[in-house]
């Protein structure tokens, strides 16, 4: 074994007040030097900080991430990469992942989105897939709130000006607006790349000898302690002093790393290749070694940089973005290196693979760390964190100022709620995003899902992104499993099968029990939920500590759904599409106003959620998979916020020209949950009259009820409660955002 | 006819051209390489859609000095046809190949919608599949799509007929509501005096499939191919 790693000249001193100006505990101090033998350098210091912070380590959430299920007929390649990738036919695989960006986009909103985005992008491409579709879960504070605007600007901007520049389409996305978000927004980008199975990348380090490549952008200063300091702690008065450890993208950079990249892969001269982002150089190098159980030694002074005289600290530390580690195969990294360099990239060689299981820096030839590999994987902490549930529910979360509870009509309630901000169409958000560039989209944003063909093949996949922070915040474990509910809700109502998840859990302080139990019993909810539908939960990502003075965000669970298809060209669209058509409603449960946007908007006192059967749930999502391959409807579209009348009016607007609905006056009678409500699993869809009978048994023994036809006339008519214009709905939900966040026209 | 697609760092449509070309129309369509001179025997050169060199100075200013575009304005000073896509407009505007610029949509942001356009001359190389007058509907996505040029210059341009392509409304009237981001005189695309070279905003690679947004944008790609017959 080499000699102790030397301090620098200049370096702070290492004691327990540098360590919790880290952000480590003081036990968690004592085991560092327990691990190591001795006192850490400051180099060492700044690398354990990064390591055993909560965004790297998952130290609070490792215990219950463990249930959930991971396992499934199409789950292809092991856990502990750097995304998780499902079979979806002919011998293609998808590579899918979520990931938040949360407290950078809230510090600094466009270059906290935007790289969001790069780095999702470059867990996808590192599997050796070309990212093919983003999506984006977005959850803002109240539209009225004063910084509100400037944060949906920034951050529907940065994805924007970073999606449409690396040439990747953002083909769905949901956005929220809620008081629960005022202090700390959410931003959880996903992205889905496709690859031949046989190109599937690892991450996993072999053969001792191997020549360690840096490629990429050069490393600078930027986002720094972005891991440690700024994802894993609470927002309080001073988080503004934390812009800079917010890292700037370069999306042109990451298009030609991309192209570099799939380019290199196809030599076959890679062993590993990872992403270089949280904690940079550290993480990617002391991973790659880990999952090998082999050792790694880095020689600082070769990376390159954008300025000079960092300290080795700042070049283990820094998040600069566009960066990849490759370890490449012995004496084929020139050829790499080629690649790389026709894409004007650097690629240097910066170390090289060992057999001792350490993780050794040097600079200018000194070794400034010199750690087990394993004492900054897998010995990380592991806490089994208290959990206790709240006083009262809310308790632990920001205050939710209620409305005035009115009863207005339900035309004017019709009315209200189309416009409402969490209801209103998000065409002011898409209309930003390239949608359409690589020559996939068969359905865009602004269906229940997104639809993408494969080139090459009949096959197609679905993709939809949902949370619903409201259910969760009544009862954070039903509250989950409605969220997987209504994500497999959205990719069948499409006609794809459900496949597989991937999802982002927000939450607050984990060492809060109150906040712990939110977490426990959602996972709890998810792992139920995933289980019913065989859909495994192949890659995520935990998103703590998000609080503003000591108030937590509504508990809210992100779940990225991904469906498949045999044939795309059965793919079935949200709207109606033929006059006389049936118009038939199928639910798993009574439709209730508790957690809905009618309660939100109108003060209704919220209650408790109604237990959720996941038999008949798991018997919707068949039927309607059914119905696709059997083209047995015209349309298929999910009940969600408003409730059935908004689903009425939004399956009226046909793009090319609006249709109408008739409905049975019984089908409501008066009953503003039946019209309203959310709490149910329920699709509206349309149907030759001919094919009710089928569709009857399609569904058993769900009931299906049919509940009026399809107008040719424009008019949303429900029974003697709602006579209402369609274009004027449309009028009215379609200029509900632009007329609140500034006109694009 | 042979087609070769230009390739620029951060070209994004390159491949949408390559596969609309070759996958869906049939055609003998190449890729063509940013820093090679030569164009390969490509009888129609397409500049693509995109950010190419990240279009952070201005869009098309770094591109324009790519050492294939030598190669391309000697093409074009020869006759050849050239067809600029979006990115590949604003490189052919900031090369002096077309006239008038590209500047930022007047709403500021970034837009991806479907728009409708006339074809106002279908006696051209790029239109004569289309008769004059017809309406086209395809996909625009661009940040820096708001044509303008001289007064005097855009009366030259109405005279001479150079003007392929403006955004209208259902009713089929270039309306200042139909025009996506403030173009002078609604204009989607320009030819040049020859009527060799042709630049559009919309996207008509991303128009030629019925399940992928209509098959409009084909008229385009015909009247191009049907000129080699």
């Amino acid at each position: 074994m080499s000699a102790a790693p030397i301090a620098l000249p200049g370096e702070p001193r290492v004691d327990l007040a540098a360590a919790r100006a880290h952000g480590l505990s003081d036990a968690e101090f004592a085991a560092i030097e327990r691990l190591l033998g001795r006192t850490p350098t400051f180099t060492e210091l700044g690398v354990f900080s990064v390591m055993w912070s909560e965004h790297c380590s998952y130290k609070s959430s490792r215990k219950h991430l463990k249930t959930l299920p991971r396992e499934g007929a199409s789950v292809v390649g092991g856990p502990g990469e750097n995304a998780g990738a499902i079979d979806v036919g002919d011998g293609w695989v998808a590579v899918f992942k979520i990931e938040s960006h949360n407290h950078p986009s809230y510090v600094e909103p466009y270059q906290g989105a935007a790289t969001g985005v790069g780095g999702i992008l470059r867990d996808i491409f590192t599997m050796g897939a070309r990212p093919i579709a983003s999506m984006d879960s977005l959850k803002f504070g109240a539209l009225d709130h004063p910084r509100t605007r400037y944060l949906v600007n920034g951050v529907v901007g940065g994805i924007g000006g970073y999606g449409n520049c690396v040439g990747v389409p953002t083909v769905a996305g949901e956005v929220m607006f809620d008081p629960g978000y005022n202090g700390n927004i959410l931003v959880n980008a996903f992205a889905l790349g496709l690859a031949r199975r046989e190109d599937l990348q690892s991450a996993r380090a072999h053969g001792v000898g191997n020549p360690v490549l840096y490629v990429g952008s050069a490393t600078g200063r930027d986002g720094i302690h972005g891991a440690s300091l700024l994802a894993s702690a609470e927002f309080d008065a001073a988080s503004e002093a934390k812009r800079p450890t917010v890292q700037v993208g370069d999306p042109f950079t990451e298009k030609l790393l991309i192209e570099a990249c799939l380019e290199a892969i196809k030599t076959g001269a890679i062993a590993a290749i990872q992403d270089m982002g949280a904690a940079g150089l550290t993480s990617s190098s002391s991973e790659m070694a880990g999952r090998g159980g082999l050792g790694v030694e880095l020689d600082l002074e070769r990376v390159p940089l954008r300025e000079a005289n960092l300290t080795p600290y700042e070049i283990l530390l820094s998040e600069s973005q566009e960066r990849m580690l490759i370890v490449a195969e012995q004496g084929r990294e020139a050829e790499l290196a080629a690649v790389f360099e026709r894409w004007d990239l650097h690629a240097v060689v910066i170390g090289k693979i060992t057999g001792d299981g350490r993780w050794r820096a040097r600079f200018k030839g000194d070794v400034v760390a010199d750690i087990p590999v394993a004492a900054i994987s897998d010995d990380a902490p592991v806490y089994d964190r208290p959990a206790a549930p709240p006083s009262a529910p809310g308790a632990a979360t920001i205050p939710r100022p209620a409305a005035p509870a009115i009863r207005p009509a339900p035309a004017a309630a019709l009315r209200a709620l189309i416009a409402s901000p969490n209801v209103a169409s998000r065409r002011w958000v898409f209309r930003q995003y390239d949608s359409l560039v690589l020559s996939n989209t068969v359905a865009g944003p602004g269906g229940d899902a997104a639809v993408l063909r494969i080139k090459g093949s009949r096959r197609g996949l679905a993709l939809k992104v949902d949370s619903n922070p409201r259910a969760c915040a009544i009862d954070p474990y039903l509250g989950a499993i409605a969220t997987v509910c209504e994500a497999a809700r959205n990719v069948a109502c499409v006609g794809a099968r459900p496949a597989a998840i991937t999802n982002c859990l927000n939450y607050g302080n984990p060492e809060r029990p109150e906040i712990m139990w939110q977490f426990v019993r959602g996972v709890a909810g998810l792992r139920d939920a995933a289980l019913a539908f065989a859909t495994p939960v192949i890659s995520g990502n935990v998103s703590f500590y998000n609080e503003t003075e000591g108030r937590a965000i509504p508990p809210t669970p992100t779940i990225a759904m991904v469906g498949t298809f045999a044939d795309v060209s059965l793919n079935v669209k949200h709207y109606f599409s033929f006059p006389g058509d049936a118009i038939l409603i199928v639910r798993t449960a009574a439709p209730a106003l508790a957690a809905s946007e009618y309660a939100d908007l109108f003060g209704v006192a919220s209650g408790q959620l109604a237990p959720i059967d996941l038999a008949r749930e798991r018997r919707l999502i068949d039927g309607l998979v059914e119905c696709a391959q059997r083209r047995l409807v015209r349309s298929a579209h999910d009940v969600s916020e408003g409730g059935m009348a908004v689903a009425l009016a939004e399956a009226c607007c046909n793009p090319t020209a609006p249709f109408g609905a008739a409905i049975d006056p019984d089908a409501t009678d008066g009953d503003v949950a039946a019209l309203f409500g959310e709490g149910a699993s329920s699709v509206i869809l349309s149907a030759p009259a001919e094919n009710v009978e089928v569709l009857r048994e399609v569904f058993a023994p769900l009931e299906v009820r049919e509940i009026g036809r399809v107008s040719a006339a424009p008019r949303l008519v429900i029974g003697r409660d709602i006579d209402e214009d369609v274009a004027a709905l449309q009028r009215l939900y379609e200029d509900a955002l632009p007329g609140r966040l500034g006109r694009h026209d | 006819m042979k087609w070769g697609v230009v390739r620029f760092p951060g070209s994004l449509d390159d491949g949408d051209a390559l596969w609309a070309l070759r996958d869906v129309l049939g055609q003998e369509a190449f890729p063509l390489w940013h820093k090679d001179e030569t164009l390969g025997g490509a009888e129609c050169v397409v500049l693509p859609g995109g950010f190419s060199y990240g279009d952070y100075l201005r869009c098309g200013a770094i591109a324009r000095f790519s050492p294939i575009m030598k190669s391309v304005a000697r093409f074009a000073a020869d006759g050849g046809l050239v067809l600029g896509i979006c990115n590949g407009f604003q490189i052919l505007c900031e090369a002096h190949l077309l006239p008038g610029a590209l500047t930022r949509n007047r709403s500021l942001a970034f837009i991806c919608d479907f728009v409708n356009l006339r074809v106002e001359n279908a006696a051209t190389p790029f239109t004569r599949a289309a008769r004059a007058g017809a309406v086209l509907r395809m996909p625009i996505k661009h940040g820096e799509g708001c044509y303008v040029a001289p007064e005097d210059e855009l009366r030259q341009l109405e005279e001479r007929g150079q003007i392929l392509l403006r955004y209208i409304d259902e009713n089929g009237e270039a309306t200042d509501a139909a025009n996506p981001n403030g173009s002078m005189r609604s204009i989607a695309g320009v030819a040049n005096e020859r009527f060799n070279v042709f630049g559009l905003m919309p996207h008509p690679e991303h128009a030629v499939e019925a399940t992928l947004g209509g098959i409009a944008g084909r008229k385009i790609f015909e009247s191009i191919a049907g000129v080699a017959r």
